[in-house]
């Protein structure tokens, strides 16, 4: 594998928000805010930059960190699935800076608020991890990006300084840190095995011996319990559901992708193919019980927030059903699988990060997020409602949207693999989604017999930025098909 | 050799002790336990060519880093949460908020 052009693009990715943070900080007043918006069109630029790249070479676009090549140096590689997920981010980060100028502006002359510089200096430094975490070619280097994403993450989570937030933040943060162990072990056993930790290297080298069988299973499980797949979802629904509008609406939308993705380079790269055979369908089997489960418990919710997060633990099943409709299949309906996965990864982060941010203006706004009071809340916030239930189409999966052509893709790879029990969970997910989507949606619309007054004014930008994700994520759908062969380049 | 076992020892008792121990701090403590031993697991891989590899130490320098960076953000949230409501634990007592 030889760096390519267009190599130190990858590298500016993590540096520039690195800059911008450690700038933020030093300067303080203003400046991390002002510098923050800044970068997001810049970095957007850059995303943009990068996947006409990748599409155009129709190969991977790699660097070597200092001209160092694997396996003393690392490496940095952008696949067609790692420019797509480059670009979500930008894209939601960018959207949720836009939308956080109201909650944490520091006026003109005003002393430094510690949440404002905060929340600016933590963004950037999260956009910095989730950009590593995609780009990262090196096993260890991945471990790293995965640590400063959940730092910043739970820095993002805790700015309100409340009780139950600290508490449900240390529960993430012990959950993360479990799981950050057992990576790190499973990494200690396969150098010991290899005696490198490149991603492309250690896959010419895997066998499916005894070492490699322990250590997979250790970062798989580390990595399940960062991402909270049933039944490590414990530390999740009380983790984001706590969180301020917008941290919610990142940790939800983006940062449990970073563990994923990394769990199919672990699995799709790494691995042997008969070791991934036999995993597969356990961890497609965690999937459907995080569907059904996850989507009953939201059902049942009685408070907005907390059923969001709950459909969250439901959405990240889906996740799984594609490792065994692309481990056991060959061909179209492999591709099809996988640009499923990819699809429902991308989509979820815009309907999921659209129906936080819609959620937090509707608790905001109404003074509460108690789901059966919630009548009036469409005449009080009447975008936001729309921007929940945009996004809500894409999660049931109803056509047009992102979250349809996803799980379409998934149940014609399901079907044409002979593996129908999954289509049966789809479709299942996709009637309870519909129900707790259907659920909000009814209670907001209400009528109220009294006159209703918004507790606080609503504020139209951040309804407008709730709205425009939840667009994406339906217009998602419209793309042509052959668009999102994309994130085929490089599998 | 005797650095595997004690390695592995101190992974298996961190990982107790991390589950089992209801105190935040005694949970922090056990972490270290944990990152301890695989650290010393990583200087076992480095010794077992007929030459010392340097890779595993520099990792093990990345990783302590790391887990010292986690510690002290453990601790801040520790003793914030302690400031506030006098007990250090996050057991199931959540009232609605």
């Amino acid at each position: 594998m030889e760096a390519t052009a267009g190599g130190f693009l990858l590298v500016l990715l993590v540096v520039v928000p690195v800059t911008g943070l450690l700038l933020g900080f030093a300067l303080g007043g203003r400046a991390p805010e002002r510098i923050a918006l800044w970068l997001m069109p810049v970095g957007l630029a850059m995303a943009l930059v990068l996947l006409a790249g990748v599409l155009h070479a129709k190969a991977p676009v790699v660097a070597f960190v200092g001209g160092w090549a694997p396996p003393l140096g690392l490496a940095l590689r952008a696949d067609g699935l790692a420019a797509a997920m480059l670009l979500t981010t930008a894209l939601i980060i960018g959207a949720i800076a836009y939308f956080a100028r109201a909650d944490y502006r520091t006026p003109l002359h005003a002393p430094e608020a510690r949440a404002s510089l905060a929340f600016w200096c933590f963004l950037l430094a999260l956009w910095a991890a989730l950009n590593a975490a995609f780009l990262g070619g090196d096993l260890f280097n991945l471990f790293v990006a995965l640590e400063m994403l959940t730092f910043g993450a739970l820095a993002l989570a805790c700015l309100d300084g409340k009780a139950t937030q600290f508490k449900a933040e240390l529960r993430y943060l012990l959950f993360a840190l479990i799981g950050s162990v057992l990576y790190l072990l499973g990494t200690a056993l396969l150098y010991g095995a290899y005696g490198t930790l490149d991603i492309l290297l250690l896959a010419r080298a895997a066998r499916a011996d005894a070492a490699t069988i322990v250590a997979a299973s250790l970062m798989t499980v580390g990595l399940l319990g960062k991402m909270a797949l049933f039944p490590l979802h414990l530390w999740l629904p009380a983790a984001h559901a706590g969180a301020p509008p917008a941290a919610s609406a990142l940790l939800s939308g983006l940062v449990v992708k970073a563990s994923y993705v990394l769990l199919l380079r672990l699995w799709f790269w790494v691995m042997p193919a008969a070791l991934l055979l036999a995993v597969a369908p356990i961890l497609a089997l965690l999937g459907a019980a995080a569907i059904l489960f996850g989507s009953l418990v939201a059902l049942r919710q009685a408070r907005l927030k907390l059923l969001v997060a709950y459909s969250t633990v439901a959405q990240i099943g889906y996740l799984f059903l594609m490792f065994p409709l692309v481990a056991g299949s060959a061909g179209e309906i492999a591709e099809r699988a996988w640009t499923g996965g990819a699809l429902q990864a991308i989509s979820h982060a815009f309907a999921k990060a659209a129906m936080f941010l819609a959620a937090g203006v509707i608790a905001r706004a109404m003074g509460h997020d108690r789901i059966a009071e919630l009548q009036g809340a469409a005449r009080i916030a009447p975008l936001s409602v729309l921007a929940f239930g945009l996004a809500g189409l894409s999660l049931m999966g109803i056509p047009p949207s992102g979250g349809f052509t996803a799980k379409w893709l998934l149940l014609q790879a399901a079907l044409d693999s002979g593996q129908w029990w999954w289509a049966l969970v789809i479709v299942a997910g996709g009637l309870l989604t519909g129900g707790y989507v259907f659920r909000v949606l009814s209670a907001a619309m209400r009528a109220r017999a009294a006159p209703i007054f918004p507790m606080v004014p609503v504020d139209l930008a951040q309804e407008r930025v709730a709205l425009g994700l939840a667009v994406i994520s339906v217009l998602l759908g419209l793309l042509p098909l052959g668009a999102f062969g994309l994130v085929l380049i490089g599998r | 050799m005797i650095f595997g076992l004690t390695g592995s020892a101190l992974v298996a008792l961190g990982l107790y002790g991390l589950v089992t121990q209801p105190a935040l701090l005694r949970k922090i403590l056990a972490f270290n336990l944990l990152g301890g031993g695989v650290f010393l697991l990583f200087g076992v891989m480095a010794r077992r060519g007929a030459v010392v590899d340097p890779v595993p130490q520099a990792l093990v320098i990345t990783g302590l880093v790391v887990a010292f960076a986690a510690t002290a953000l453990a601790l801040v949230l520790v003793l914030r949460l302690f400031q506030i409501t006098g007990a250090a634990t996050i057991a199931e007592d959540e009232a609605p908020p």
